[in-house]
C-alpha cells in the first residue's frame, strides 16, 4: 500500500520524531501486515536476544516516564517490586478517561501491534508472568482493534506459550471496563479488574508494585508508556535520550482541545517543546480561533490548576511545571478562548469529578456535591458573595493548606507550587476542587459579576444541562 | 430467558478460564449478558453468580458501580452527548438541545417506539474533535445539528445497521486464544517460582 497520508481523527502529520505514532500515516496502520512492513516486533527479537536484567536496565537508563498522569520513570517503578515474590502481573491502564485525554485510544485503535509488542517487552524485563490489558469499556473500536492484532499476534507465535520459540512464555488477556472514571486510578483498576467495585485502594499498604492484583506484585502501566518500548529497543536508549532532554527524554502525546484553531493529538519532543509552540506554532494548532486572545489554558487534564498567557513559555518539563503551580499529567490541554464563561467551564469540571467521585471518602463524597452545587448556583447567577467564600471553604476540607495556582502579573500573584495536600484516598476529590480553586483565584472577578446580577437580571443558565445525569448515572 | 444461552456459556467458560480467579471474569461477563439481553437482568446476575462462584447480591453490588451496565430496557441505540470541558466549549449543550427536540424527549429519555434512548456522557477521550457523541459507544465527532439530523434519520431508517450493532453488542471480535498456544492461568498460590527466562541468559 502507497504511504498515502490518511487523517486519523485528532492526529495531525507534521515533520517530527516520531517514536509512538509513526505507523499513523498509514489506512493499515492496525494490521499486523503493515506492522511487520515497519519494524513490527523487531524491539521484542532484540529483547529477547539479551538477558531480561539488561533489558530492565535499559529502560532504566532511557528514563522512560510514566504517561498515565504521575510521570514517574516506568523503569524504576519495576524495580520495586519484592524480592522473590511470584508470580508477578502486568496491568495495563487503557481506561482513558481524565477529561481533556486523548491519545491512549488512538493508539490502541492505530497501532495495536505496538502496544502488545511493548507489553511483552515489560513482561520479559520485568519478570511478570501474565498480562491484562484493561480497555476503557466504551472504547468498541479500540476493543475491536486490540482483539484482532491479539488473535494474530497469537496465532504468528508473538504471544503465548515459547514466543518466537524461545522460553519466553506470557498470555495477555484483553479485559475491558464498563464505565467508571475512577478506575482509572491504578488500585481501583486491580479492584476492578479482580471482578468488584472500582474503588482506590489505601496506599500504603496497597502500592501495587508490592502488593497489587490478587495481593501479588503488579506493575501498572498506561497504554502509551508501553508503547514507547518497541522504539527504544529498536533503536537503543542512545537514540531514545537523543531527543527531549535529560530529564524529560523522547516524546510524548499531547491532545489540544478547545478553542485553537487546529485542535488535534500531536506527538510533541519532550522537554524542550513549549505551550505556546504547541498552541500557536504552524506545525501545530495555528494559534488561537477567529484570531481571538487566549484567556485561560489547562495544561495537563481536568485535574491540574489552570495556566493564562503569563504561563505559554513553558516547557513541556514537570521540573519547570510543577513549581509554576500545576501539572503535566494525561498530556490534555484545553484552551479557552476570550469569549469563555470562565465560571460555567470551571462547573463542567467540577461536575464531571463529583459525579465520578466512588464515594469511598466523605471529603470528596459530600465535598465534591457541594462545590458543584454552589458552583451551579453561582452560574446560574443565584448565588451570594458567601458563596465564593464557602467554595474556598468546602475546598479547604479537601486539600487544607495553600492550593497550587499560578502566578498572573496584572494580578499580583506569585506560584503557589504543586501538589497539594489532601485528606482524600485518590485524586478525585482534589480535582474537583481544581478548577474552581484556578478559576475563582485568576478570575474572581467573573464570579463578583455573576453574584451581583443575580437580583435584577436571570442569567441564561449555560451549564445546567450537564445537571440532569440521571440517565448515565 | 436471561440466563446465559449454550453458546454464550461456553465463551463464558472460556473467558473465566484466562483468570488466575473466576471473578475476574465478572465485568467481561455481565457485558456478554448485556449483549444477548439488552440489560442486566436479576436472572442473568444469579445466573453469572453461580458461573463465577458469587452470590447474586455481589454480582450486583460490582455491576451497580459501573454505568454502561443497565438494569432495564433501553433504546436500540443509546445516544451519548459528550458534555465535558472540551465539547462543552465547542457547542455540546446546543447539540444536545437539538437532539431532544429532533427525538422528542428529553435527555435520559427514551423514544415510545424503543428506538432511541438520549443521555448525557462524560468525556469520552475525543476531546479534539469536539463535540463528539457515541450512538452504542461507537463515535461521530465534529458533530453539527445538521449531521444530528442525518444521523437519527439513518440510523431509524436502518441505513447503519452495519456501523451500529445494537445496545449490547460492543466489539464485534472477541479474544480467542488456541489452546496450543496459550500459558494459561494459574492461581497465584500455584506459582513459586521465578520465570523461566529470569535465568540471566538470554531467551533467543
Ligand atoms: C482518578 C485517577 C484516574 C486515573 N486515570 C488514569 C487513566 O485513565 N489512564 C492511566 O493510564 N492512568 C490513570 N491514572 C494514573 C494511574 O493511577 C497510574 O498512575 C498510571 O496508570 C501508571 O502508569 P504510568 O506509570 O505508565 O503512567 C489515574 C489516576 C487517578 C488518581
Ligand atoms: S477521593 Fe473520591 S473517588 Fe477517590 S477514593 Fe475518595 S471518594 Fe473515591
Ligand atoms: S470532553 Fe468531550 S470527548 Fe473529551
Amino acid at each position: 500500500m502507497s504511504k498515502t497520508y490518511v487523517h486519523a481523527p485528532g492526529f495531525v502529520a507534521g515533520d517530527r520524531p516520531k517514536i509512538v505514532t509513526s505507523r499513523f500515516e498509514f489506512a493499515d496502520s492496525f494490521t499486523l501486515e503493515r506492522y511487520l512492513a515497519t519494524d513490527g516486533y523487531k524491539g521484542l527479537r532484540a529483547a529477547l536476544s539479551r538477558p531480561a536484567n539488561e533489558i530492565h536496565e535499559d529502560v532504566k537508563s532511557a528514563t522512560v516516564l510514566g504517561r498515565g498522569g504521575a510521570g514517574f520513570p516506568a523503569g524504576t517503578k519495576w524495580g520495586l517490586t519484592p524480592q522473590q515474590v511470584w508470580p508477578r502481573y502486568l496491568v495495563v491502564n487503557g481506561d482513558e478517561s481524565e477529561p481533556g485525554t486523548y491519545k491512549d485510544r488512538l493508539l490502541m485503535e492505530r497501532d495495536p501491534h505496538q502496544l502488545i509488542e511493548g507489553c511483552l517487552i515489560a513482561c520479559y524485563a520485568a519478570g511478570l508472568s501474565q498480562c491484562f490489558l484493561y480497555i476503557r469499556g466504551e472504547m468498541a473500536l479500540a476493543q475491536e482493534r486490540v482483539a484482532t492484532a491479539l488473535n494474530e499476534a497469537y496465532a504468528a507465535g508473538y504471544v503465548g506459550k515459547n514466543i518466537l520459540g524461545s522460553k519466553f512464555s506470557v498470555d495477555i488477556i484483553l479485559h475491558w471496563g464498563a464505565g467508571a472514571y475512577v478506575v482509572g486510578e491504578e488500585t481501583a483498576l486491580i479492584e476492578s479488574l479482580e471482578g468488584n467495585r472500582g474503588m482506590p485502594r489505601l496506599k500504603p499498604p496497597f502500592f501495587p508494585a508490592a502488593n497489587g492484583l490478587y495481593g501479588q506484585p503488579t506493575i501498572v502501566n498506561n497504554v502509551e508508556t508501553l508503547a514507547n518500548l518497541p522504539w527504544l529497543l529498536t533503536h537503543g536508549v542512545a537514540a531514545y535520550t537523543a531527543i527531549g532532554t535529560k530529564t524529560s527524554p523522547g516524546t510524548r502525546m499531547v491532545a489540544v482541545s478547545g478553542h485553537v484553531k487546529r485542535p488535534g493529538v500531536y506527538e510533541i519532543i519532550n522537554g524542550t517543546t513549549t505551550f505556546r509552540d504547541l498552541l500557536y506554532g504552524e506545525e501545530f494548532c495555528g494559534g488561537i480561533r477567529n484570531g481571538n486572545a487566549l484567556k485561560a489554558f489547562v495544561p495537563g487534564g481536568g485535574s491540574a490548576p489552570w495556566f493564562t498567557p503569563d504561563q505559554l513559555d513553558l516547557p513541556f518539563e514537570a521540573s519547570q511545571v510543577g513549581p509554576a503551580g500545576s501539572m503535566l499529567g494525561s498530556g490534555a490541554v484545553m484552551v479557552m478562548d476570550e469569549t469563555t464563561d470562565i465560571p460555567a467551564a470551571a462547573l463542567t469540571l467540577t461536575h464531571f469529578y463529583a459525579h465520578e467521585s466512588c464515594g469511598k471518602c466523605t471529603p470528596c463524597r459530600e465535598g465534591g456535591t457541594w462545590l458543584e452545587r454552589i458552583l451551579r448556583r453561582v452560574v446560574n447567577g443565584e448565588g451570594t458573595d458567601a458563596d465564593l467564600q464557602q467554595l474556598l471553604e468546602v475546598g479547604a476540607m479537601i486539600c487544607p493548606g495553600a492550593f497550587p495556582h499560578a502566578a498572573n502579573e496584572k494580578l499580583g500573584l506569585s506560584a503557589v507550587p504543586f501538589p497539594y495536600k489532601m485528606t482524600t484516598i485518590c485524586f478525585v476529590g482534589p480535582s474537583a476542587y481544581a478548577p474552581v480553586h484556578s478559576a475563582l483565584t485568576l478570575f474572581r472577578s467573573e464570579f463578583e459579576a455573576r453574584v451581583k446580577k443575580r437580583v435584577t437580571i436571570p442569567v441564561t443558565v449555560v451549564a445546567n444541562e450537564t445537571a440532569n445525569v440521571g440517565a448515565s448515572a | 430467558m436471561s440466563r446465559l444461552n449454550d453458546a454464550n456459556i461456553k465463551l463464558a467458560r472460556e473467558i473465566i478460564a484466562r483468570y488466575p480467579r473466576p471473578k475476574s471474569a465478572l465485568i467481561p461477563l455481565l457485558h456478554l449478558s448485556q449483549e444477548q439481553n439488552g440489560y442486566i437482568t436479576r436472572e442473568a446476575m444469579q445466573h453469572l453468580g453461580e458461573l463465577v462462584g458469587v452470590t447474586s447480591a455481589e454480582v450486583y453490588g460490582t455491576a451497580s458501580f459501573y454505568e454502561m451496565f443497565k438494569f432495564e430496557p433501553v433504546g436500540k441505540y443509546l445516544i451519548n452527548i459528550c458534555g465535558t470541558m472540551s465539547c462543552a466549549l465547542m457547542g455540546a449543550h446546543e447539540l444536545m438541545h437539538h437532539a431532544e427536540k429532533k427525538l422528542g424527549i428529553k435527555a435520559g429519555g427514551t423514544t415510545p417506539d424503543g428506538v432511541f434512548t438520549l443521555a448525557h456522557a462524560e468525556c469520552q477521550a475525543a476531546c479534539t474533535e469536539a463535540p463528539t457523541l457515541q450512538v452504542n459507544y461507537r463515535y461521530r465527532l465534529r458533530v453539527t445539528p445538521d449531521d444530528l439530523d442525518r444521523l437519527i434519520d439513518n440510523l431509524r431508517d436502518g441505513k447503519l445497521n452495519d456501523e451500529f450493532p445494537p445496545h449490547g453488542v460492543l466489539s464485534k471480535v472477541r479474544q480467542s486464544i488456541d489452546a496450543s498456544r496459550a500459558v494459561g492461568a494459574k492461581a497465584p498460590e500455584d506459582v513459586n517460582e521465578a520465570p523461566a527466562w529470569l535465568d540471566g541468559k538470554a531467551a533467543l
